[in-house]
């Protein structure tokens, strides 16, 4: 219907990036895999919430069948002390997806926090805050995630900190360019010509609008942040053992794979199909906002 | 539906426009030439993030609970040392001085490029570091030009292509969403253990690079490429490249000498991001093959509370970062001759 040279004529050489990023919505085989993402993701949060129902006793050794490989009695084989591998992988993911959503959510609320006040604090303000966080993000951020969980010590609610602190400085500057746009918009300046205290402004107009886009990028955040997390943990900084975290056992697997090639397979594929089911359905909700934003 | 699309795209396509239309000139009122003011700048802000991340390490890891003292005295002993024996190490180390003199002291080494002694080993870090970086730049940057072919490979084969496009695309999710762990353990497993082509671990010889690289190259490969077939296919749609087709420009050349340079620029972006997260990269793949590297000096300082090594490598990828985006820069300049024009 529309004249496709004409159009990308008038494009010229810097497309809007909303057309860009809506993209992958024409990418029609997408809806089944849409809806596996959902199932499986939904499983894993059952899995999450009750391991029971899936498999029992993550710890129990059994050192006369150990380094079995995947068989009849055991799903996934068993571990070097003889533990079920299956059910280690379903209580580990417990301690994975928590990590993930809790290091996004605390990286979210930090960042948002750093951006408004950047965005909405004086000049000076807005400039120690952003330089702050321009170092950050100058350092790779397994690095400075492995020095804030170095310094506090190994845990997962230490590991869950120090993603957030290697990821808190990008969503700020979100947040702050947001809080910029929005700071100028007819709502915001008419609310204060209309008398509204400054505070219930900011509170009632500006974070409503500031957020939504920072919820959209926490999204997609949160498998990378599985991703890192797992890092952390296979480097033995994580959850301790016999504590069932895929990363750890991925790091223990490693010493016996000469003997059980399976040990290094499963935990493996739950941190990986995890993490694709998160960007399958991240992608999803990226597109719905984008779509509705322009429509 | 089309009118209202062309004025949003017309009023996106101007910004640019005038940008160009900046002479060089105009915008050095001090008269210096635009490349002179660019690398100047370049220089201060170069220092600003060496000094941050410097200022940050040191600040962050003076902020720790714990007595340095007592660990390099050794095994963490809480009360084994006796105090004349820590007052001579405090003493050596100059952590009997308040803060402020000690941060002073560190950046007037700094400045000299000094970083200090490290605990553990008992050797300037300079050294420590020097003595690892190679073994860490063939790896990295090995993995880099890897990755970098294979998205070529990948995007250039699938860009405008349907149904390549959606089984590479998939191909690119997994890639991304696999941790490079994972990827090094099922290479370890599949071609060391199995099938005894590549060393298990350590760092001679070249055939040992092969599984790091591929390693730290998938993911790189996965990021890329997705970014660089996006840019493809919007560049293919563009009417220049109905024009090249007309003037009897076969497709591969069409894709290879016009496309991809428009393609480029966004990559170049991303690919200097990725170089510096390579660093952080590094401390894993090295942890899987038991390489020796700056990795697992990381590693080990960092567990050791090594700081004055913790701090040369914080200094160390602040550097690095600094040398990436300057390049990056200077290539985008290559690729796009717009931003030639402006100095920024």
């Amino acid at each position: 219907m529309t004249d496709p040279t004409r159009r990308a004529t008038s494009a010229g050489v810097a497309p809007p990036p909303a057309r860009a990023a809506a993209r992958p919505r024409r990418r029609g085989p997408l809806r089944p895999g849409l809806l596996a993402a959902a199932a499986f993701l939904a499983v894993v949060l059952l899995a999450v919430a009750r391991p029971g129902l899936f498999a029992a006793h993550p710890d129990a050794t059994d050192p006369v069948n150990a380094l079995r490989g995947p068989g009849a009695g055991h799903l996934f084989g068993t571990d070097q002390l003889g533990r079920d591998v299956y059910a280690r992988v379903v209580y580990g993911a417990r301690t994975s997806v928590v990590l993930g959503i809790s290091s996004t959510v605390l990286a979210a609320a930090v960042g948002a926090a750093w951006g408004l006040l950047a965005g909405l604090g004086g000049r000076v303000v807005d400039e120690v805050a952003m330089r702050v966080a321009d170092v950050l993000m100058a350092l790779p951020g397994t690095l400075t995630a492995l020095l804030v969980v170095a310094s506090l010590g190994p845990s997962a609610r230490n590991v869950a900190v120090a993603v957030a602190v290697s990821l808190a400085p990008g969503f700020a500057r979100v947040v702050r360019v947001q809080t910029l746009v929005v700071k100028e918009a007819g709502y915001v300046r008419a609310a204060t010509v209309l008398g509204l205290p400054a505070r219930a402004v900011v509170l009632r107009h500006v974070v409503p609008n500031v957020l939504p886009p920072l919820l959209v990028l926490a999204t997609m955040n949160v498998g990378q942040c599985m991703i890192v997390g797992s890092s952390l943990s296979f480097l033995g900084l994580g959850p301790q053992p016999p504590a069932p975290e895929w990363g750890s056992m991925l790091s223990q697997a490693r010493d016996y794979l000469q003997v059980d090639w399976a040990l290094g397979v499963f935990p493996g594929a739950a941190v990986t199909l995890t993490v694709i089911c998160v960007g399958v359905v991240g992608r999803e909700v990226q597109a719905r906002y984008e779509g509705r934003g322009r429509g | 539906m089309s009118a209202p699309d062309r004025t949003a795209d017309a009023a996106d396509a101007s910004p640019p426009g005038t940008g160009d239309a900046v002479p060089p000139g105009a915008t050095s009122p001090a008269g210096a030439a635009p490349l002179a003011r660019w690398w100047a700048r370049r220089a201060v802000s170069a220092v600003v993030v060496v000094w941050g991340a410097a200022t940050l390490a040191f600040v962050g890891l003076h902020l720790l609970p714990g007595d340095p003292a007592r660990l390099i005295a050794g095994g963490g002993s809480l009360n084994g040392t006796s105090p004349q024996v820590l007052r001579l190490i405090d003493r050596q180390y100059d952590f009997d001085r308040p803060l402020y003199a000690q941060y002073g002291h560190f950046l007037g080494q700094l400045v000299h490029g000094r970083l200090g002694t490290s605990y553990q080993l008992g050797r300037p870090v300079t050294k420590v570091i020097a003595d690892q970086l190679g073994a860490t730049l063939a790896v990295a940057g090995g993995a880099a030009v890897l990755g970098f072919a294979l998205a070529l490979l990948l995007a250039l084969g699938t860009a405008g292509r349907p149904r390549a496009r959606a089984v590479a695309s998939a191909v690119e999710l997994v890639l991304v969403s696999t941790p490079g762990f994972w990827i090094g353990v099922l290479l370890l497993s599949v071609f060391s253990f199995r099938l005894h082509l590549f060393p298990v671990l350590g760092n001679d010889g070249p055939r040992s690079l092969v599984l790091p690289w591929v390693t730290m190259a998938l993911p790189i490969g996965g990021a890329l490429s997705l970014v660089m077939r996006e840019g493809l296919e919007r560049a293919l749609d563009q009417p220049f490249a109905f024009t090249a087709l007309t003037r009897g420009v076969g497709p591969g050349r069409l894709r290879l000498r016009h496309a991809l340079r428009h393609a480029l620029l966004p990559v170049l972006t991303l690919s200097g991001w990725m170089l510096g997260q390579l660093l952080g990269g590094v401390v894993v793949v090295e942890t899987v093959f038991a390489r020796s590297g700056i990795g697992q000096v990381t590693l080990s300082a960092v567990n050791g509370r090594d700081f004055p090594v913790v701090t040369g490598v914080v200094v160390l990828a602040a550097i690095t970062y600094v040398v990436i985006s300057t390049a990056v820069d200077l290539l985008a300049r290559l690729v796009d001759p717009r931003l030639r024009a402006v100095p920024r």
